[in-house]
């Protein structure tokens, strides 16, 4: 559009280009700022020096070898991903069942169920957080792997939700009615014609959901216990009380997983306009 | 496979407070081919949707053979359905479409693959069992589509305006194909259609509906030379009306005035009527094109109206004029003759003696709004 | 025979069982019924991990053990409390802003510039969305640490002699907050000024106007809608932010949602914290209500 502009108008062209060089000067900034932080964990996690340098005098794995070698980490590490494992389970199921109803169904009431579904996007997880560390405590649920599937199939059935729904709006419902005319009941007209058309969208969901519940920190901080802690947790006390080059790896891994999976997604569907995917990944992370 | 009757019987259906479909009876004979007509809105969507299943009706009853299924779920009532746009399922192929109801019905697999290849062979496609329904054509497409429904056998067949979304041409071929195909098999097909000429061209029967309701339900004929009301008569071909004012009866006809300066005398039998006739009522008089003529002005004799040639429309079978009455406004009447008679003598302009076909006239009562 | 006599003696629970759960409705609609039955396990979840919790923290404010509106009066007698709620708006004010002044230009630049930059574009938006915000906040300690990246650079090239206090400060929290709403701030933006024709800004160049006319009066004003859904959104987010203002933030910085924590984990004055959450979450969700028009343009939430 500035070239059209720049074209149509009698004044020299010279301080347009270097308004357009001083213009991509800041956005280059701006971006830089963006990546920075997420990138900057990387280098320090492989410099060789016992405190945090940048840039790295030299290059090690040590970090790394001491983090695979420390049970806590490990324990953490594995928690994490067991209650991230099953809350992509029972998140999935119970969002795609909901987005479905949501979607196809006919009952009065539909949109206050869809804002009680989605409001663990806007609420501050500090409220949930509280309000879980009160109600667990007494029932000695904090630290317990079903506490934390509770907690967070909570926080990430929204991703799910909007994602199936997303999907299941592009599907056309007549399909659903010839399978049911051509003999096929309800179950086996959903797993025939109706899931491998959303597929995407319960996959999507999925990995929303996984990374979310991988990532989440907050309500992990106040219901987590001295047994049962998640990877967050663990590193949300090293960083306030302990701040080694180990956390630099961790906040590396936690890094690669989130970014390999939702890349994977991305790239998987790349048919999807790049603001819908934004929408949903938009939601992550609150 | 052999037909079933379906019985359509007070069939009621209401959304809150918008009644679609309103006290609907029709019986649907044995191997017969019944077209709903009407215009969008009409109901007759819905009275299939309700056949299908996938409507519930608020009131009534629906039997398919002698079995109540008023409320049985659709995936249990062994009906074929074609639909509007194919509703292939795009993630299998055209073998697995058509296999589809079968597997439903756990029939053994060798005897899937010989119907499957006896469905396909009969809508001539047994070429292109693996291929995926995007690759084929709008027509091939459909002709899966009834392969499909058809493959399991069902006693009943529906279909809702299948040919919808075809050219012209192709409509017409696959019409005399699918009706073939019914009287070959015998099944029992209830068509929905806005199309008043595949509608003629297909069904034994017809109804024609407007605003929820059976308008009329006879043979494609009957329709066509016994309209019962001004929605059938307009509705089923081309006709004519003309607001008229009766003047009175005279032995087996009845004089009606069409202008200040000419009647007509009506010979056509107006029993039936749910109207009183008195001199003066404002009656609306209906006519087919073909069944008016014209003359040279002054030689039309004493029921004629003078009339002056609008526009004249050559149409290879047939000619089409278009005459304006004298003394009076609203659109052109419309004249059909086939091409070899002399109507091709008139020209724009010409003042010329319209001739009604006295037996041919239709009266219904109301004022015409100049249709 | 029989059945017809079954059907005359009982008619009605077969079509009522059927009007509920067997048969679609229009267009391949479910029942009302089968609707249920899918969005029970989601209410049963609701319920037990947020209705029920939230409601009895709620009420667990307002009885001590009898009734009273001590812990809420609390909140605004004492000073202190006043003050971390009005640090709370002010912080999440500049955060809008910031996010703003930097998101604009942005998302400006991904929806004019060409497919591959606007990809690359898209990705340093994305990344730090899919980065964990813990990381992301252990990230900006590594920088504005006493001996962090920062301080740093700025000792080496002499700018500075001392090594500057940059972490435990509200700009630190104000700096670190923005960069995690940034990405809210640009995907409405950019959703809105994708949607404005490219015919439009021709036509006002072609009428005469100037680059900065043009964007003053046709771009800036069509994008408004997409301003108000990012800027509304990362508000209503960095009000009730607890990570990152309890790692970056000092004693002097405390804002709502780490003071909730504090009273629950540190004081375990429950009851108060129930009040401080109850009073997050009314303004939270009445922002929500009231601009859900706006926020739902922006998230696609009307058509799910």
């Amino acid at each position: 559009m500035s070239e059209t502009i720049a074209l149509s108008q009698t004044r020299p062209s010279r301080p347009h280009v270097l308004g357009k060089l001083a213009a991509g000067a800041v956005i280059g900034l701006i971006l830089f700022f963006l990546i920075l932080p997420t990138l900057i964990v990387i280098p320090i996690s492989f410099n060789s020096a016992p405190y945090i340098e940048f840039p790295p005098s030299g290059l090690t794995l040590k970090w790394y070898s001491e983090f695979f070698s420390d049970p806590d980490w490990m324990a953490a590490m594995l928690f994490s991903l067991r209650i991230a494992f099953f809350t992509t389970i029972s998140a999935t199921i119970i969002g795609t069942l909901a987005a479905i109803a949501l979607v196809r169904g006919d009952l009065p009431g539909k949109s206050l169920v869809l804002g009680l579904a989605l409001s663990p996007l806007i609420v501050p997880h500090i409220i949930m957080a509280i309000a879980l560390y009160l109600f667990f405590a007494p029932l000695r649920l904090t630290g317990n792997f079903f506490g934390f599937l509770l907690a967070h199939t909570m926080l990430t059935i929204p991703y799910v939700v909007i994602a199936v729904s997303a999907s299941l709006q592009r599907f056309d419902p007549v399909l659903e009615m010839a399978a049911l005319n051509c003999g096929a009941n309800r179950g086996r007209a959903f797993f025939e014609i109706v899931l491998p058309h959303i597929t995407p969208g319960v996959v999507t969901g999925a990995v929303f959901a996984f990374v979310s519940s991988f990532d989440e920190a907050t309500v992990a901080f106040f219901i987590s216990g001295i047994e049962g802690k998640t990877i967050t947790r663990k590193l949300f006390e090293d960083i306030d009380f302990n701040l080694t080059p180990v956390i630099a790896v961790v906040s590396t891994i936690i890094v690669a997983i989130s970014i390999i999976l939702m890349g994977a997604i991305r790239l998987a569907q790349n048919r999807t306009s790049t603001s819908q995917l934004g929408e949903t990944a938009g939601a992550i992370q609150l | 496979m052999k037909g079933a009757r379906v019985t359509v019987r007070e069939i009621v259906k209401r959304y809150g407070a918008v009644t679609a479909v309103e006290g609907i009876s029709i019986d649907v004979k044995a191997g017969e081919f019944l077209s709903l007509l009407g215009p969008s809105g009409s109901g007759k969507t819905t009275l299939l949707m309700m056949i299908a299943g996938f409507e519930l009706p608020t009131a009534g009853l629906i039997e398919i053979g002698a079995r109540d299924v008023t409320y049985v779920a659709p995936n249990r009532r062994n009906v074929g359905m074609v639909f509007q746009k194919y509703a292939l399922f795009p993630h299998m192929s055209v073998n697995d479409n058509v296999a589809f109801p079968l597997r439903m019905r756990k029939i053994d697999k060798a005897e899937i693959t010989r119907r499957v290849g006896e469905a396909l062979a009969m809508v001539q496609l047994d070429a292109y069992g693996r291929r995926a329904p995007a690759q084929l054509s709008g027509g091939q497409q459909q002709r899966v589509a009834l392969a499909r429904a058809l493959v399991f056998e069902p006693p009943v067949l529906l279909m809702d305006e299948p040919l919808g979304a075809l050219d012209k041409k192709l409509r017409e071929q696959l019409q005399i194909e699918i009706k073939s195909l019914q009287q070959r098999l015998g099944v029992t097909v209830i068509y929905v259609t806005h199309d008043q000429e595949e509608a003629l061209t297909m069904s034994d029967r017809i109804a024609v509906m407007n605003d929820g309701q059976v308008a009329q339900i006879g043979s494609p004929a009957s329709l066509y030379g016994e309209p019962a009301s001004p929605f059938v008569a307009d509705f089923i071909g081309k006709m004519n009306f003309l607001p008229v004012e009766y003047i009175g009866s005279e032995k087996a006809s009845h004089r009606i005035r069409v202008t200040d300066a000419s009647t007509l005398s009506v010979t056509r039998s107006l029993s039936g009527r749910s109207f009183e006739l008195s001199p003066g009522l404002s009656l609306q008089a209906a006519i087919r094109p073909e069944n008016i003529s014209l003359a040279p002005r002054g030689s039309g004799g004493p029921d004629a109206v003078a009339g002056t040639v609008n526009t004249s429309i050559y149409l290879g079978t047939h000619q089409t004029l278009l005459v304006n009455v004298d003394g009076r406004s609203g659109p052109p009447l419309h004249i059909q003759a086939s091409a070899s008679r002399d109507l091709a003598a008139f020209a724009r302009g010409d003042e010329v003696d319209i001739l009604f076909q006295a037996d041919a006239i239709h009266l219904f009562s109301g004022k015409g709004d100049g249709k | 025979m029989s059945s017809l006599d079954v059907s005359s003696v009982n008619p009605a629970p077969a079509p009522r069982f059927a009007r509920l759960f067997v048969v679609t409705g229009t267009s391949g609609r479910y029942p009302p019924l089968l609707t249920a039955v899918l969005l029970l396990p989601l209410l049963l979840l609701l319920f037990f991990s947020f209705l029920y919790p939230v409601g009895r923290m709620l009420v667990g404010s307002l009885f001590d053990p009898g009734f009273t509106l001590d812990n809420y009066l609390r909140m605004f007698n004492e000073p202190l409390y006043l003050k971390v709620l009005l640090r709370t708006l002010w912080i999440a004010f500049a955060t809008t802003v910031g996010a703003f002044v930097l998101g604009y230009p942005v998302a400006f630049a991904m929806a004019r510039a060409g497919s591959r930059l606007t990809l690359l574009i898209a990705a340093c938006v994305l990344i730090p969305l899919w980065t964990s915000v813990l990381v992301r906040s252990y990230a900006w300690i590594v920088l504005l640490q006493r001996k962090g990246v920062l301080n740093d650079i700025l000792v080496g090239t002499g700018i500075v002699e001392q090594p500057l206090k940059l972490i435990y400060t509200e700009g630190a929290v104000i700096v670190a907050m923005t960069h995690v709403m940034l990405p809210f701030m640009v995907l409405p933006i950019y959703a809105a000024l994708r949607t404005i024709p490219k015919e439009l800004p021709q036509a006002a160049a072609n009428l005469g106007a100037g680059t900065f006319t043009t964007f003053a009066r046709i771009i800036l004003p069509l994008s408004l809608p997409g301003v108000f859904a990012g800027a509304l959104m990362t508000f209503i987010l960095a009000l009730g932010f607890y990570v990152t203002p309890a790692l970056l933030g000092g004693p002097q910085t405390l804002m709502m949602a780490t003071l909730i924590g504090q009273q629950t984990t540190i004081m375990l004055d429950w009851p108060f914290a129930g009040a401080l959450a109850t009073v997050l979450l009314v303004v939270t969700l009445v922002l929500t209500f009231m601009f859900r028009r706006v926020l739902a343009t922006s998230r696609g939430f009307a058509n799910v």
